[in-house]
């Protein structure tokens, strides 16, 4: 059974790396980890078509989770699951968690095998209801 | 519709677009990030590079396309917004509607928009501008009564307090400015209504 895949979305592609380097050294490498972010001509914001590829790099058959920042980071990952379509859209999530927090504790449950539905579980955790 | 009159449109919605971005832009600056004028206007050039392409497809594939086009190259929440738009349309159409299947279809994508933006209209939003006119279509206005209704629409944005986006960050402040999400909403009725005018 592979690992739940972890995408990581923000409007700063510094944000987006830096989150990116706190999961690799408190998780390791077996979880399948990807991220972006800023708009593609080169300012803050959030690209349909960078996070499609990062969906498909961090693909995994069990999952992927996406944690993302602001308010439009949220819709355009929406947007990117909504395009690549079934059948692996159903098993795309975007969670409704703090980045960091919800990217370090996502990928330590997926690290140890956890489901889809069990690592989304443990990021909305992290989010005031 | 015949594949010229597509162009036309296309055309059309890129030459508005492009002549207003500078306001666009002003306007987001107020109380925004300040990029929707020149997202728009790269997006609405995206699509008119392609226009032909576009126009000889059946209208809803013309439609999904357009909408998918905007999608990749607008950027922002902007992209994911008006190519939902679009793309459901294109969705929702046949390839020949009458006035009755373009006002449902209308209305089913401003449901479609309203949920990916997760908002309502009276939220100062581009839906404040896309109710009006749908309404205005249902009760059977003309075109050029369907661009004025968008107008009003998008200046009645001014008083309102912005609950989504971004600018919903600045609470109270966001009043006294028009939504610029809005205003390019009004816009594209406008050519859209002044162009099928002409039809």
């Amino acid at each position: 059974m592979s690992n739940v895949g972890i995408v990581i979305v923000s409007h700063s592609p510094l944000v987006a790396e830096g989150t990116a380097d706190m999961v690799r050294q408190m998780v390791g490498d077996e979880v399948p980890l990807a991220w972006c972010g800023g708009n593609g001509h080169g300012g803050l914001g959030t690209s349909v078509e960078a996070i499609m590829g990062a969906i498909d790099k961090a693909w995994s058959e069990a999952g992927v989770a996406i944690l993302v920042d602001l308010g439009g980071a949220e819709t355009n990952s929406e947007m990117a699951v909504e395009m690549i379509g079934e059948p692996r859209a159903h098993r795309i999530v975007v969670c409704n968690a703090p980045i960091v927090e919800g990217a370090v504790m996502a990928a330590t449950e997926s690290s140890g095998g956890a489901s889809l539905k069990e690592v989304v579980a443990t990021a909305h955790e992290l989010s005031p209801s | 519709m015949a594949a010229s009159d597509f162009s036309r449109l296309i055309a059309a919605a890129a030459d508005t677009i492009a002549a207003h971005a500078d306001e666009l832009t002003a306007l987001d600056q107020a109380i925004g990030d300040g990029d929707h004028g020149l997202n728009m206007k790269r997006g609405f050039e995206a699509v008119r590079a392609e226009k032909d392409a576009f126009a000889a497809k059946s209208l809803p594939d013309a439609l999904k396309a357009v909408g998918t086009k905007l999608v990749m190259t607008v950027g922002g929440a902007s992209g994911p917004l008006f190519g939902t738009l679009f793309m459901a349309l294109g969705k929702e159409l046949s390839p020949a509607p009458d006035r009755a299947a373009l006002t449902a279809a209308l209305g089913k994508a401003i449901a479609a928009v309203s949920a990916r933006g997760k908002s309502q209209p009276g939220q100062k939003t581009m839906l404040d501008v896309l109710q009006p006119v749908y309404e205005a279509l249902a009760q059977g206005k003309t075109a050029s009564e369907i661009a004025d209704a968008a107008d009003h629409a998008a200046d009645a944005t001014v008083p309102m307090k912005a609950l989504r986006g971004r600018a919903s960050f600045l609470g109270e402040r966001s009043i006294g400015h028009m939504d610029a999400g809005a205003r390019s909403t009004a816009l594209l009725v406008r050519a859209v209504a002044e162009t099928v005018e002409g039809f």
